[in-house]
């Protein structure tokens, strides 16, 4: 089962994807609790491709990718922007983050939380890929 | 689109923001809108009544994160009330009880701000 979504970079598309990411992962039969986990992550995924990858421009083009079988449920998120590398952002602290007025950088931590596998990587040149992954024999 | 309000709201010398639907990145500047009026009007005591909200996520997060010193500093606090669990359990993850308060009622909430005055 593989389905697709393209949308811009544009905050206003995030209920979209939301939406799609939640009706897909209805059909594997997770709980409340899982569809919500598997939601926020996807959100964070592209709230950072918006902010960071293309620094808010509304051109850039996001490809949501989602893919099932009996065991993974595996969503591939495609962007065109800035290449990011996720091990430059250290695992945040909260009470230092009140300390230093830093408000960044939560949404990694939350996808790693969230989902149990977390993997970025460069495609074909400059595209860049993130792939979340849910296991569904929980 | 994602559907959000927000409204504000005085209860005695407390603030009261009552959030309802999606706070995420399309809709974390009308929350911050709000703080930046508290701000001009030097109004530091407030309460997120949270009881309609369904959705947050961290660009939601980093609102309180972005407020919460000054209103400290100006002998006031951002304090959490009426939480749905599947809201809390995102706060929970990312160790915000230890920095807030959270409280199951709104009236518990306002109270704690005159106890301390």
């Amino acid at each position: 089962m593989e389905k697709e979504l393209v949308v811009k970079s544009t905050t206003d598309n995030l209920a979209k994807v939301r939406d799609f990411t939640r009706k897909t992962a209805e059909e594997c039969g997770f709980t409340e609790d899982t569809l919500g986990k598997i939601v926020l992550a996807v959100d964070e995924a592209c709230t950072n491709i918006i902010k960071h990858a293309y620094k808010y421009s509304p051109n850039g083009v996001i490809i949501i990718s989602i893919k099932f079988d009996k065991d993974r449920f595996s969503i591939s998120i495609v962007d065109e922007g800035i290449h990011f590398n996720p091990n430059s952002v250290p695992e945040p602290n909260i009470v230092e983050y009140y300390k230093q007025k830093k408000v960044g950088g939560l949404g990694i931590f939350l996808m790693k939380k969230l989902m149990d596998e977390v993997k970025y990587s460069t495609i074909s040149g400059n595209k860049n890929e993130v792939i979340l992954v849910k296991y569904l024999s929980e | 689109m994602a559907d959000f309000n927000v409204n504000l709201r005085g209860v005695g010398s407390v603030s009261v923001i009552d959030v309802n639907g999606y706070l995420d990145a399309h809709t974390a500047p009308e929350l911050e809108n709000v703080f930046n009026k508290l701000l001009i009007d030097k109004h530091y005591k407030v309460v997120v009544n949270f009881n309609d909200l369904k959705y947050i996520s961290s660009a939601g997060l980093g609102v309180f994160m972005a407020y919460v010193e000054t209103m400290r500093d100006n002998k006031g606090d951002i304090k959490f009330s009426n939480m749905k669990e599947n809201v809390y359990n995102i706060f929970d993850l990312l160790g915000f009880p230890i920095l807030y308060e959270f409280y199951k009622d709104e009236k518990e909430a306002v109270q704690k701000f005159s106890e301390l005055s």
